[in-house]
């Protein structure tokens, strides 16, 4: 076991532990936000650099500070380790940074993303950001992509955060997108014309932190905030057939795994249950669904977040169209 | 080529087996940038879908994995090229010795821009970053041979050779090092 | 005419090949090592050398050597990073080509000190010439029984392979550079854990520069100590300097550390002063991403001793009035450049070579590129340049691996001190072509068939 202070918080975990699962293992403010790492996902985290933290004391045993700020996605806690996250001036300053970088390439198409109000992109750059990025240059754009007949990719939005790319790895098999060129005009990719096909393949969707991989059986039906999300269940003989199902009126419009209030999926679920199953009859109703995450419930800060002197008119209608 | 099967000649195989053995038992992956090296040279100069998909065949891994992989690395072409490609170094040490008027000169005389080939698909264009060269600037690379301490006068000649020799070159030729 | 241990030989006819440099005394330090050292004491003579990494970081090779895992039944490689790519550094291709056995010989008796079976020479793809040369050298090797199965009748075997990049500046990182020969992106790793306890194929890895490792040759034939007698302080032996830019004889020096830096420049026996005799303006001495300097400060530190060719000397006065030795490209720069073309230049190299896998990087060196470009084009303003130290603050220190600090520190350093190059081409536009030389890496040529 070991104990750590974070933010001036003690908390004792297991050797071996992140410093960012430790912070979780707190909650509220002290844990640092996350868009690349996933727990049940092998290796992945330390690309976006948002969980950046400083280490005032490396550890019991040998206290010096750590020189740079750390990922605490990926860097281990070690017995008498200090982390400051909120309380270090130099993170926070990194994390705007971090947030300002994120936002030179992204898109400001909030209101018409099927992401918005689930974004954590949106809700990062609310919490930690100023909002915009000072580049004043034309941000890149790629044509949207369909790969296969349910799943779409606008890499337009994409953050690079490979977590789509580690469930193609490790939850399916015979991985067919990936990583394409390189340094900022590295993209999401199948490189040729050809459809991500497979039993769990849909789970890039659940686990994409933005609106770059999207549900087609879902697009532009409604708006998240319109929905509402209940718990259900139904037997299944390929995943656990636990989801959370998301109605307007009595349709079923879309059915996702059930996210923890790290909004990361408790399972991942299968193709079936997640794209052919959407008749109410299809499921047994355990209740509703609490969303712990602030930005789906809060359209106002959403309404903070859209600055409509960048976007055209036209724009919108050529994403809708 | 489209429309034959694609394979390497009996001696590449040959080579393509022994390089594979260079690696450890299951580690044939480790193979795979110098056998794109060698599909270039024989395949045209570029690195097609199809060509692709054999090497990943040949090595027994996703053909994703070689896109990502040929996308990521700035000798491999994925489309097609000029016979030759006049790769001028436009880095610092080249640049500080006049690498522009060399590019602005080849530009001129060839009538194209940086990144396009020439109507005849003789030559093809390009600016790299520092070749190594850089006490040699300003320089060139065709194929594997470089042409340092480069002038107007010694890039005529050089584009009129390639001219009359009308041959791809290639990254694998052999190039005679006699005085460095 | 100062002391040379690794290029004593080079000119010598013939000496690329195995008759001529066996006769040189060639292959010594394999006999000496397999005959009468054990692996620790390999080791350890080369710690007590001193010798420090001549990649550009200056990690002591020993220390890095003794840090190496040893788990039971599991194989250790040695690699040689050949992948020199720094832009104004080319002495290992200089040393690869003159001398190639050199290269082959320290690498067997390192081989022999780790305890690695296998190793490989990884060098940059558009060396691909010298790959020839290399695998001839390793041939002729095995011929005369110094590479193979039991070497000199000893119970060390070793195979040695070279292995080819393919256009790709930051697999020189060594992380990177595992995965490029693994075969993948070259995308560096998250560390740790560090290569010497997972390494190539998750096995324990020392990746070596070139010349580090050709310096264990001297090393081992005339003992660390000899070696630490050469140099000063803890630079010891001598390294390879890549002279490039505006001077008279541009070319790889070998220079005893400890060399003022004025007679490295001026003196006949190396640079040969400055091209047409012009002002000596700006030196980037140790590699594109080391701080650049203006001439007072190359010339003597801020306390007003001359500055020496050494890793301590040359970063006196950190980065504030210092630079570092990094991988000795030395690039010199006369009074008619103006810093901030260069700049521009450099940025677009770190813009067109980062991997794209960590996002401060990724956006950041493009985001450079881009003010740059305007300000080049005559579209820049004060706060441009503001900016331009801001974004390089949000990279530095934040990245996967030190690209991102390699592309910060020219920046930060072109503007600390030679602010007002920027100032000039925000009133007199350097009148660049918005279009010209745009374009990424292999996706060119849309057309021809
Ligand atoms: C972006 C980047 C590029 C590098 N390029 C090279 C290189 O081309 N050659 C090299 O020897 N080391 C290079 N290095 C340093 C290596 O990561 C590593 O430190 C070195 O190979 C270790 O060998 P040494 O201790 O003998 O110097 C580079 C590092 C970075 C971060
Ligand atoms: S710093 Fe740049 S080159 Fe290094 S891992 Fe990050 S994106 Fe890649
Ligand atoms: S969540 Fe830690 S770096 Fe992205
Ligand atoms: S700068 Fe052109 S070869 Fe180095």
């Amino acid at each position: 076991m070991a104990k750590v202070i974070i933010d001036g918080i003690e908390v004792e975990v297991e050797d071996g532990t992140t410093i960012l699962q430790a912070a979780r293992s707190i909650g509220g403010e002290v844990t640092p936000p996350a868009m690349c790492y996933y727990t049940k996902l092998e290796g992945s985290g330390g690309y976006c650099r948002t969980c950046l933290v400083e280490v005032s004391k490396g550890s019991e045993k040998d206290p010096r500070p750590m020189p740079k700020l750390v990922p605490s996605c990926r860097t281990m806690v070690q017995d008498g380790m200090e982390v400051k996250n909120t309380t270090s001036e130099r993170a926070l300053e990194a994390r705007k940074g971090v947030v300002e970088m994120l936002l030179v390439n992204h898109p400001l198409d909030c209101p018409v993303c099927d992401q918005a109000g689930e974004c954590d992109l949106q809700d990062l750059s609310y919490d930690h950001g100023g909002y915009n990025t000072r580049s004043e240059f034309e941000r890149r754009t790629f044509e949207k992509q369909d790969i296969g007949d349910k799943i779409q990719l606008h890499m337009t939005r994409c953050i690079l955060c490979y977590r789509c790319v580690k469930v193609a790895d490790q939850i399916t098999d015979g991985r067919v997108h990936g990583v394409i060129n390189r340094g900022d005009a590295a993209e999401i990719s199948t490189y040729i014309k050809n459809a991500v096909d497979n039993d769990f393949s849909g789970n890039m969707i659940d686990v994409c932190p933005v609106g770059a991989l999207t549900d087609k059986t879902f697009r532009f039906k409604s708006r998240v905030w319109f929905t509402k999300p209940m718990l259900a269940h139904r037997d299944c003989d390929k995943c656990s057939g636990k989801t959370t199902i998301w109605f307007k009126g009595d349709d079923v419009l879309r059915v996702t795994g059930r996210k923890d209030e790290w909004n990361e999926v408790e399972e991942f679920i299968c193709n079936t249950c997640r794209f052919d199953k959407k008749k109410v009859s299809d499921w047994t109703i355990e209740g509703p669904k609490e969303v712990s995450r602030s930005s789906v419930i809060s359209a106002n800060k959403y309404k903070n977040l859209e600055k409509p002197k960048e976007f055209k008119l036209n724009d919108i209608k050529r994403l809708d169209s | 080529m489209s429309t034959e099967e694609i394979k390497f000649s009996e001696e590449s195989l040959a080579l393509v087996k022994k390089t594979i053995a260079k690696y450890p038992e299951g580690r044939q992956k480790s193979a795979l940038l110098p056998i794109l090296h060698l599909a270039q040279a024989e395949f045209d100069g570029w690195l097609s879908v199809p060509v692709m998909d054999y090497v990943a065949s040949l090595l027994d891994i996703q053909p994703i994995e070689v896109y990502e992989v040929a996308s990521f690395y700035s000798m491999f072409n994925l489309k097609p090229v000029g016979k030759c490609i006049l790769e001028v170094c436009h880095t610092s040490s080249c640049w500080l010795r006049g690498a522009d008027d060399i590019v602005d000169h080849i530009s001129n005389k060839l009538n194209i821009k940086v990144g396009e080939t020439t109507a005849d698909g003789m030559f093809t264009l390009k600016t790299v970053e520092c070749l190594g060269s850089c006490g040699s600037a300003p320089m060139l690379m065709c194929g594997s041979q470089y042409h340092e301490h480069l002038t107007f006068e010694k890039v005529d000649g050089l584009i009129d050779n390639l001219r009359n020799e009308n041959k791809r070159t290639t990254y694998l030729d052999e190039v005679k090092v006699e005085n460095y | 005419m100062g002391k040379k241990i690794l290029l004593e030989h080079a000119e010598v006819p013939g000496i690329q090949g195995y008759e001529v440099y066996r006769e040189k005394g060639g292959y010594r330090s394999v006999e000496k090592a397999l005959k009468t050292m054990s692996a620790e004491q390999v080791v350890e003579e080369v710690k007590t050398s001193g010798v420090r990494g001549r990649g550009g970081a200056g990690f002591p090779a020993g220390m890095k050597w003794s840090f190496l895992a040893k788990p039971e039944g599991v194989p250790r490689y040695l690699v040689c990073n050949a992948d020199e790519s720094e832009p104004g550094t080319f002495k290992d291709r200089y040393l690869m080509s003159k001398i190639p056995h050199l290269l082959i010989e320290g690498m067997i008796t390192a081989s022999y000190a780790l305890g690695a079976n296998t190793s490989y020479i990884y060098i940059r793809g558009e060396y691909y010439y010298l790959i020839g040369i290399l695998e001839k050298a390793i041939e002729e090797a095995y011929a005369n029984g110094w590479l193979g199965k039991n070497i000199l009748g000893t119970d060390f075997s070793h195979d040695l392979y070279v292995h080819p990049g393919a256009g790709a500046y930051i697999c020189g990182e060594e992380t990177a550079l595992l995965e490029s020969l693994e075969g993948k992106r070259g995308n560096p790793r998250m560390k740790p854990p560090f290569p010497a306890v997972k390494g190539l194929y998750d096995c324990p890895t020392v990746v070596n520069n070139v010349e580090t490792i050709a310096a264990v040759v001297p090393i081992i034939n005339d003992g660390g100590e000899a070696y630490a007698n050469i140099g000063i302080g803890r630079s010891t032996g001598t390294k390879l300097i890549s002279a490039s830019g505006h001077i008279k004889k541009p070319g790889v020096y070998e220079v005893e550390m400890g060399l003022p830096v004025e007679e490295f420049i001026y003196s006949d026996e190396y640079c040969g002063g400055i091209l047409n005799d012009k002002k000596l303006k700006a030196v980037v001495a140790g590699g594109s991403s080391v701080p650049i300097l203006p001439a007072d400060l190359i010339l003597t530190t801020a306390n007003g001793e001359p500055r020496l060719m050494s890793y301590e000397s040359l970063s006196d006065g950190g980065f504030q009035t210092g630079t570092m030795l990094g991988s000795g490209g030395f690039i010199v720069m006369d009074e008619t450049t103006n810093i901030a073309k260069n700049l521009y230049n450099f940025t677009r190299f770190y813009h067109h070579e980062s991997c794209g896998q960590c996002s401060p990087c990724r956006e950041g060196t493009a985001w450079m590129e881009k003010i740059l470009h305007k300000v080049l084009a005559g579209k820049g303003s004060m706060e441009d340049i503001d900016l331009l130290w801001d974004i390089q603050t949000k990279i530095d220190g934040n990245t996967i691996c030190p690209l991102g600090e390699a592309a910060s520190w020219p920046v930060a350093s072109a503007i600390r001190h030679f602010r007002q190059d920027f100032e000039e081409l925000v009133k007199n536009p350097a009148g660049l072509d918005e279009t010209r030389y745009y374009y990424h890496c292999n996706n060119i040529n849309p057309e021809v068939a």
